[in-house]
């Protein structure tokens, strides 16, 4: 398994439209964006973990994918609690520091949404390979076919990255400066790993054009698609439970009264 | 499905940016259905005619067309499709992650109906004989299947010409036999027309009937059936550089066996298990293993087996760049001078004057912007200021003959010549063990007998030499003792580890020098 | 996406040193480029994410001050606006890496594509203002910093940061501003001509401008 190309498990969820999978990321995302507020986002976590079950990956995949929303939660959380917006009942107050029940509140639905939002995104895409969301893309959605998979091609070449990373740092240690210089020395050296990086791939992308080009690639022949890419009705029961999971989170928030939109 | 036909008329193209044109006044006529080799020194503008034929050169905007060049009669950009070109770097070529969607992207582009392309992706995977399922993935494949997949996204879309531009540069002799045979195949199969840059004339040379030789200056130099080519021009393009069978580069001149420093020996490895540690583990995971040998100064040894027994692995590890995953590996005091035994504890810095590693690929070793910069690294490094590391660096320089290229980038360096500087790099802080990977991977005679001249002097003066390497005639001009991996049973479940044997004595064949340096016991062959 | 505004080129030879017409319709090799860098930088922007989180616990003495964090994700757009120099690549490659970014897992979500979006936006707009012919560090800096601008509103409307006093809201904004101009901006140019050099840039006009013509330069572009 390397960074880009996920283990796909065979999964009711690995076989639905890529577009499909986005849709409902993007309705979920979205609708949560419109509000801070604790009710809304609690609904849809509700909602979206009751659909866990059906995600297709094993449970050391799920904790290892979703890890970085796992961490960002509490920091979140943390940072609201000490400098959100305050109102009600003050807890706690110290300099710039200030607790209050609202903020508290506050807190509390910052981090919920955070999990809301990032845990479906996350779980949607690990299951989606990318060669098949960039089929979708192309003829579902019918984005310009040479830009899809021209971005295809350069993820294929980052996924390579990780050995060079480490033939580049065994040949900085053979050169004599590998290591030493503190943080500092840290640092530099990352710059050079990773400039050195993005001189292999650009050379390594200008041949692929050229290969590319060589089998006929970017001239204005409209192509075929030997995958094909279906949008079917399966696909649209999927979007409709992310309608549903969306709709219903903003009408609980709505009705309880906690609704607080965001542009007001 | 017929080949096509090339045609040229004082052709000639000069790259945006630079001042001189890489192809001048060149007339050419290929019948439909011929194969021609074609051949020249660096700098003849081979690679530049075949990306000219694929209709990938580029527009206006990288450069300037002068004549005609034709394939059927139309202009090679107008019949994208009809010609196919394969290119030398196997990675580099690789489009999509699965080896079915890879053949097929050829197709696609050719709106080829999708009923039929599946049926062509069979068809092309069988013609090379890659006997893989459609959803193998592409970052498994080693570099013979890596060009041979291209060639099957190339026969996919039934060109009537086959271009190949140092199609086996990058692989091992294995992977250069399946690339040949699966071209031969295929060719003869469809009828196509074929052109192969490559400057290994033994590969080709029962392939070929036709060869053409480009000159420099301009227009062509030969042209004519192989074996009448090769017995004109032969001579003459072996000294510039290409592998001529009856024209092989001269071995190196050795010293005398009592002129040499007597033989210490710097390195001891028993039992020693090598490995590599997969990403976010902790164990390393046992490529080769239970191996004994002696690094002694003044001599050189080859590391050889078939891919994947962990050459690689090992020549790091010796270098100390790697950790041994177990086994004992001691560095004597000839070369530990003053520091613990384990070449993987020491500090990068401690690492330069006594272990100098050159790696598969100069470019991953690169550091500065300047030819001259890189020089210096080393050398400051061990806190060598001032005049003293000017110096030396204007030594090396000259030593390499890379004084002309003092200022220039290295990255824009030519293959040859990022190998010498990739060499001389390392050799700026004198360390006593030098350890190559793969020296020889691509070079033309030129270079190849440049750099075993170098590594004879070396030698002479008593460093020592591992070098890992595929190449038979490097072994057998240089190496005393030869450390062969073999890979080892499978275990159910798990990758097997290799095992190696050291076999000593000389083991140089074919002309030899009457001052040869003789070893006690063993007889000059 | 990609603008066919196709000036007329003549086809006659002519001399080195005459001025091709600009062509801004997008090549096989842009794309494919845009889509290594955008790819590359999406890489580094996840890994800025996962950092992100304990370097802004870290700045948050002072709240807003996150805000210098931001140039982490705008640097792709920069970078490839300067290197491609076509209409929509800022926009592309900041699009990409964020697609990208989110692939891998973020924990923004679907959002890391809407602020891709903006960001990229961001960007473009200035390189536009200036007809996509000024590709002086000036122009960089102020691409750098109109990327800035964007996150910076996105953020302090939407996000976590929506809910703090304005006064800690302004110190973001700005933070953001000069984030973008300093890590999108200049590194981004920096980077441009550290590749330049090593002629990696060979068939883009970024990488044919000004310096010393390389005597080294014999083979032909690969």
């Amino acid at each position: 398994m390397s960074l880009m190309t996920p283990e796909i498990r065979p999964s009711v969820i690995a076989r639905v439209n890529p577009v499909a999978k986005l849709a409902v990321a993007l309705l979920i995302s979205c609708a949560l964006m419109l509000s801070i507020d604790w009710v809304s986002a609690a609904v849809a976590l509700a909602l979206e973990a009751v659909l866990l079950a059906w995600c297709g990956l094993s449970a050391r995949q799920f904790w290892l994918r979703t890890a970085p929303v796992w961490i960002a939660a509490p920091f979140a959380v943390l940072t609201t609690v000490l400098y959100g917006q305050d109102s009600g009942a003050v807890l706690f107050s110290a300099g710039f520091v200030s607790v209050t029940e609202g903020s508290v509140a506050l807190a509390l639905a910052i981090g919920l949404r955070i999990l809301a939002i990032g845990i479906p995104g996350i779980v949607l895409l690990a299951t989606t390979d990318p060669t098949d969301l960039g089929d979708g893309l192309a003829q579902v959605l019918r984005l310009p076919a040479r830009f899809v998979l021209g971005a295809l091609a350069g993820l294929r070449l980052v996924g390579m990255f990780i050995d060079d990373w480490h033939s580049l740092a065994l040949a900085r240690r053979a050169r004599g400066v590998g290591d030493g210089g503190g943080l500092r020395g840290r640092a530099r050296r990352f710059g050079g790993l990773a400039f050195a990086l993005l001189v292999l791939s650009v050379r390594r992308g200008s041949k692929l054009a050229t290969a590319m080009e060589a089998r006929g690639f970017g001239s204005d022949i409209p192509r075929t698609w030997a995958r094909e890419s279906v949008f079917g009705v399966r696909d649209g029961l999927v979007v409709a439970i992310g309608a549903v999971i969306a709709a219903t989170a903003i009408t609980a928030a709505i009705l309880a009264g906690t609704w607080h939109f965001v542009l007001a | 499905m017929t080949g096509a036909r090339v045609t040229a008329s004082g052709w000639g193209w000069r790259h945006a940016g630079r001042a001189r044109p890489a192809v001048s006044g060149l007339d050419l006529d290929i019948r439909p259905g011929e194969r021609v080799l074609v051949l020249g020194p660096s700098g003849a503008g081979k690679s530049t005619l075949m990306h000219a034929l694929a209709g990938v050169l580029g527009d206006d905007e990288d450069g300037d067309e002068t004549g005609e060049l034709l394939v059927d009669g139309r202009r090679p950009s107008a019949s994208r499709g009809r010609v196919g070109l394969v290119l030398q770097d196997p990675d580099s070529q690789v489009v999509l992650a699965r080896v079915g969607d890879d053949v097929a992207f050829g197709c696609e582009n050719l709106a080829v109906p999708r009923a039929e392309i599946w049926p062509r992706v069979g068809q092309a995977l069988a013609d090379v004989g890659l006997d893989l399922p459609l959803r193998h993935p592409t970052s498994a494949l080693s570099g013979g299947q890596k060009q041979r997949l291209a060639l099957a996204g190339v026969l996919a879309m039934r060109p009537g010409l086959v271009l190949l531009d140092e199609p086996t540069a990058n692989l091992d002799p294995e992977g250069v036999v399946e690339v040949r045979d699966a071209v031969l195949r295929s060719v003869e199969a469809s009828g196509a027309t074929l052109i192969v840059i490559e400057h290994r004339v033994a590969v080709w040379q029962h392939v070929v009937d036709r060869i053409i030789v480009l000159d420099p200056a301009g227009g062509v130099l030969a042209d004519g059936p192989t074996d009448t080519v090769l017995s004109a021009e032969g001579e003459r393009l072996a000294a510039a550089g290409v592998w001529i069978p009856r024209f092989p580069p001269s071995p190196p001149e050795r010293r005398d066996r009592s002129e040499v420093p007597a033989a210490e020996v710097l390195l001891r490895a028993e039992g020693l298990v090598v490995g590599r540690v997969p990403f976010a583990r902790k164990r390393a995971v046992a490529v080769a293993g239970d191996l004994d040998l002696t690094l002694e100064s003044g001599t050189a040894t080859a590391l050889t087996g078939p891919n994947g027994t962990g050459k690689s692995t090992l020549a790091l590890t010796l270098a100390g760049l790697l950790a041994p995953a177990g086994g004992h590996l001691a560095a004597a005091d000839a070369l530990a001078a003053g520091l613990g035994p384990a070449p993987h504890r020491w500090r990068s810095r401690d690492l330069l004057e006594r272990v100098g590693t050159v790696f598969q690929d100069p470019e991953h070793q690169f550091l500065a912007g300047t030819v001259r910069g890189e020089l210096a690294i080393g050398p400051r490094a061990l806190g060598l200021g001032g005049a003293a590391q000017t110096e030396l660096v204007d030594a090396l320089l000259h030593r390499l003959r890379l004084d002309h290229l003092a200022d220039a980038n290295p990255f824009t360096l030519s293959g040859g010549e990022k190998r010498r500087l990739s060499v001389a790099t390392v050799l700026a802080t004198r360390p006593r063990l030098l350890v190559l990977d793969e020296p020889t991977f691509g070079q033309d005679s030129r270079t190849w007998a440049e750099l075993v001249r170098l590594l004879a002097e070396l030698l002479d003066t008593g460093t020592a030499v591992l070098a890992v390497t595929h190449d038979e005639q490097f072994v057998s001009a240089l190496a005393d003792a030869r450390l062969t991996l073999v890979p080892g049973p499978a275990p159910a479940g798990g990758p097997g580890v290799a095992t190696g044997s050291v076999s000593a004595g000389r083991v140089a064949t074919g002309r030899v020098n009457a001052g040869l340096r003789q070893r006690t016991g063993t007889e000059p062959s | 996406m990609h603008a066919s505004l196709n000036t007329l080129s003549s086809h006659t030879p002519t001399s080195s040193t005459s001025r091709k017409p600009r062509v801004l319709k997008w090549r096989v090799v842009d794309i494919v480029v845009a889509s290594v860098i955008g790819v590359a930088s999406g890489v580094i922007f996840w890994a800025w994410g996962l950092a992100w989180s304990p370097l802004s616990a870290l700045l948050a003495f002072t709240p807003g001050l996150e805000g210098l964090l931001a140039g982490g994700w705008l640097f792709a757009g920069v970078l490839g606006g300067l290197i491609i120099r076509k209409p929509g690549a800022a926009v592309y490659t900041e699009v990409v890496a964020a697609v990208v970014s989110m692939l891998i897992g973020t924990q923004w979500g679907f959002s890391t594509l809407i602020w891709g979006v903006v960001e990229g936006l961001g960007a473009e707009i200035v390189l536009a203002l200036f007809f996509y012919a000024n590709w002086r560090l000036g122009v960089a800096l102020l691409a750098g910093a109109g990327a800035g601008v964007a996150v910076g509103l996105l953020d302090t409307t939407f996000t976590s940061y929506a809910a703090l006093d304005i006064g800690y809201k302004a110190v973001y904004f700005v933070s953001a501003v000069v984030s973008g101009t300093v890590l999108a901006g200049l590194l981004s140019w920096l980077a441009v001509r550290g590749l330049a050099r090593t002629g990696a840039l060979s068939r883009f006009a970024a990488g044919r401008e000004s310096g010393p013509a390389d005597r080294a330069l014999s083979q032909p572009a690969q």
